[in-house]
């Protein structure tokens, strides 16, 4: 693994439209700083998350992946972030299979509320990767860029 | 390939947001990006997209039929997509052809010091959106009915607004978790900057609901369960048993009489004392009494006493179905407990009150008829002393940093009151800042200042200490003279915060509404749609939402009943169609979608062995989306497609490669 603490890491996060979406929302109205290191893909709910989702994101060279669901018992479709739970677990386990390091993939509980706690956990994960170094598949998937490439759209 | 469609044309606008996004992105930097984006037809910026001038840009360039699809790389989604999506819907576009880069919130202003880092997470956010809307499909939102009547949770003043407001137009049920409509503001003896004496300004509107020929009135009652179908809510109410047949009752309090139980009332905060069977003040309404079940000891004297027969020990809760096409919820506050913060010596003094207490000792139904006392020696007191903040503007565990916005008024208001009734006495406000921000609020402060005599010491007190004979030693420092002050007060009374309800997050459950950080209901928007909650068809209004005054309080009560009336009039309400579907000729039949939905939306057929999804009773979450073994299940707007295209937009190798 490649000794390099200054590498900006790149996160993606998956997060539900009605919790961690909408948190994040409320940590940019209240100017919240933090790490320019994460981007947001907004999905209904955190139940919606495919395993395949996280891996591709892996593979190609994202170091890191949150999940960011309601808190339990607060969901907006009743129990979609526990079906998330359950599927985390699993996730971690092929993610664990493809030989990656397991806190490369995390699962929060962030309220619409809390975008302090957003921002405080993103500080803290972005110093977690840095120790951990950059994703070591960042070169195979450049260059398996054009072949990606065509599949894209 | 005869299923090929044809090449998406993309239009890009990057939104300048006045400065807010552009001080942070480079506009031309970002639009040159944009253009080189596969599928991307074209790219413009502009100052405001949301302008009337953005929008006709968009109409514009849909109209000259080189662009199909459009993303506006702006703000949020959540505040601005149903503005783009009309723009396509005017221009005969299908209005699922749009999608909303946020670039403001989750880029501009998160990062406002690093602006290479926000261009990064922008240009993504643009490609991620591009990539999306070529998968976009055109849908059609379906339309639902809606039941003409409206439910309103908590008959506060707010509540009881709500619910006259209302009324005339449809039938309304107002539940109420206490035996009385009323709420906070039948407690108060007057009210500020008026002077009004609070009861002759409710009990008139108490009185109005209870005699609504359009209101059902249900008092003693809780929230048990609600369907959340949009439209059509289905809410079961528990109504408590009183054990008292209300049919019959008349209110002429002979079980109250003869029942041996006192136990301190709820109302008086717990300085007066009730018995079991009460109304909790005489103005009630309704003025049927209770029998408070936890206290009775069922020694039924009042059996005997009631000379119609109206008590009834059988009495059981009576669960009551529901169905209404909108919800308000007006669920208020609590009052902040100051017997945490111990060095103000609240419940370890006996002199050391809170705000509220004052109120019901100067009221004339309270407890000693108007007449303020020491609870230590039941004397008047001659010198008084009222501390502003006490819970609000405070950064301390268990203490709350939002201003209260009313509890400078009610201090003012309460010494004004103490001094004409007791000329001779002395009166000291210890205050932050004092806050008298509404109409006819500042005038009422300058009168207590100059013409009550009333002296107010800028500084929050140090520590509070007893004398012997019960009186206060108030320490702390005045911010004004820089000097410390030591004050010997009769009594202490403290300007309590205004906060939220201790079991709001059951109402949260309930009804499906967010939270803000300070604990209160979020509103959907905070400037434009102040009574809008996240659904559709609930709103929220008064102190549970933030702390404010009466008059704010009403006119949001109002406003949150003209936006039910707004949202039921149509008779019917359009649903995102984010709903999910089972291709069935990929479905294996396997039924394991089946158990995961929580709506139960989905069967089975049979006959052809596939999993059928409704429609209408589908809420679009996805999770059979996301567990279906052979990916038959496809989410509108959220296809496996779309989601795996964002994904595949990313290339988080890219400035790693560059930079090593």
């Amino acid at each position: 693994m490649v000794e390099d603490s200054d590498f900006e890491p790149y996160i993606v996060c998956f997060a539900c439209n009605w919790c961690t979406y909408t948190g994040s929302d409320q940590a940019g109205v209240s100017r919240m700083q933090r790490p320019a290191d994460v981007r947001i893909i907004r999905l209904m709910c955190s139940g919606r998350m495919e395993p395949r989702y996280a891996i591709e994101v892996l593979k190609n060279g994202a170091d890191g992946v949150i999940i960011g669901a309601c808190h339990l018992g607060d969901c907006h479709y009743l129990e979609g972030n526990e079906k998330a739970v359950r599927r985390f677990s699993v996730i971690n386990s092929f993610i664990k299979q493809y030989g990656m390091n397991p806190k490369r993939f995390q699962f929060w509980h962030i309220s619409a509320s809390e975008g302090a706690e957003f921002t405080e956990h993103i500080k803290e994960y972005v110093t977690e990767l840095k120790k951990i170094g950059p994703n070591p598949r960042k070169h195979i998937a450049a260059k398996e860029f054009k072949k990606l490439e065509e599949v894209v759209i | 390939m005869s299923l090929e469609r044809p090449k998406p044309r993309v239009a890009v606008y990057i939104c300048h947001c006045g400065k807010n996004i552009a001080d942070v992105i480079d506009m031309d930097e970002i639009t040159e990006y944009a253009k080189h984006i596969p599928n991307v037809a074209l790219a413009k910026n502009y100052k405001f997209m949301c302008s009337n001038a953005g929008q006709d840009l968009i109409a514009e360039d849909l109209k000259s039929g080189k662009v199909d699809r459009v993303v506006v790389a702006a703000c949020s989604p959540l505040m601005h997509e149903e503005t783009y999506r009309r723009v396509l819907r005017e221009n005969n576009f299908n209005e699922f052809f749009f999608e909303q880069a946020n670039i403001r919130e989750h880029a501009s202003w998160v990062n406002l010091r690093d602006h290479k880092g926000a261009m990064e997470i922008a240009k993504d956010h643009v490609k991620m959106a591009v990539a999306k809307v070529s998968n976009d499909r055109p849908l059609i939102r379906q339309k639902v009915e809606v039941t003409q009547e409206a439910l309103i949770v908590g008959a506060g003043i707010t509540g009881m607004f709500a619910t006259l407001d209302l009324a005339n137009k449809y039938k309304v049920h107002l539940v109420e978790r206490t035996p009385t409509i009323g709420g906070h503001m039948a407690q108060l003896d007057k009210t500020f900057p008026t002077m009004d004496c609070s009861a002759c300004i409710t009990t008139p509107k108490m009185v109005e609901v209870g005699r609504h020929p359009n209101i059902n009135l249900l008092t003693y009652s809780e929230i048990e369960n609600v369907d959340l179908n949009v439209g059509n809510f289905e809410v079961q109410v528990r109504k408590k048993s009183r054990r008292i047949n209300h049919l019959i009752c008349t209110g002429c309090g002979a079980c109250g009489e003869v029942c041996p139980i006192t136990v301190p009332n709820e109302f008086d905060y717990n300085m007066g004392y009730r018995r079991a069977a009460y109304v909790p003040f005489p103005q009630a309404i309704p003025a049927q009494y209770t029998i408070d079940i936890k206290n009775c000891i069922e020694c039924k004297l009042c059996v005997d006493a009631c000379e119609v027969n109206a008590i009834d020990f059988n009495q059981e809760d009576e669960i009551i179905d529901l169905k209404v096409g909108s919800i308000i919820i007006a669920t208020g506050n609590d009052i902040f407990d100051p017997s945490k913060l111990y060095r103000y010596g609240y419940q370890k003094y006996k002199n050391v009150l809170i705000a509220i207490e004052m109120e019901r000792l100067l009221s004339s139904t309270g407890p000693t008829l108007g007449k303020v006392i020491k609870p230590s020696d039941h004397k008047t007191p001659k010198r008084i002393g009222f501390l502003q903040c006490v819970g609000s503007r405070d950064f301390h565990e268990g203490t709350h940093k939002y201003c209260s916005r009313v509890c400078c008024m009610y201090a003012i208001k309460q010494a004004r009151q103490f001094k004409e009734k007791y000329p001779d006495s002395e009166v000291f406000i210890f205050y932050i800042d004092m806050r008298t921000f509404g109409k006819g609020y500042e005038e009422f402060y300058e009168i207590a200042a100059r013409e009550y005599g009333i002296n107010f010491i800028r500084g929050r007190i140090g520590e509070v200490f007893e004398n012997n004979d019960g009186s206060l030693i108030i320490r702390g420092s005045d911010t004004l003279l820089a000097e410390k002050y030591e004050i010997e007060v009769d009594m202490l009374i403290l300007s309590t915060a205004i906060e939220a309800r201790k079991d709001a997050d059951e109402v949260s459950r309930f009804f499906g509404v967010q939270f803000s950080e300070d604990g209160f209901f979020m509103e959907a928007h905070p400037k434009l749609k102040p009574v809008d909650s996240l659904s559709p068809g609930i709103f929220i209004a008064g102190t549970c939402q933030a702390p404010r005054d009466i008059p704010d309080a009403v006119a949001q009560a109002k406003a949150a009943a003209s936006s039910a009336d707004n949202f039921m009039f149509s008779g019917e309400v359009e649903i995102e169609p984010y709903y999910s579907m089972v291709q069935p000729e990929i479905c294996s039949g396997c039924r394991s979608c089946i158990p995961l939905c929580p709506y139960d939306a989905i069967s089975f057929d049979e006959t052809t062995n596939t999993a059928d999804i409704n429609a209408i009773k589908c809420k679009g979450c996805g999770v059979c989306v996301a567990s279906c073994p052979s990916n038959a299940i496809i989410q509108n707007h959220f296809t496996r497609n779309q989601i795996l295209s964002e994904v595949r937009a990313l290339k988080p190798w890219e400035n790693y490669i560059k930079e090593n």
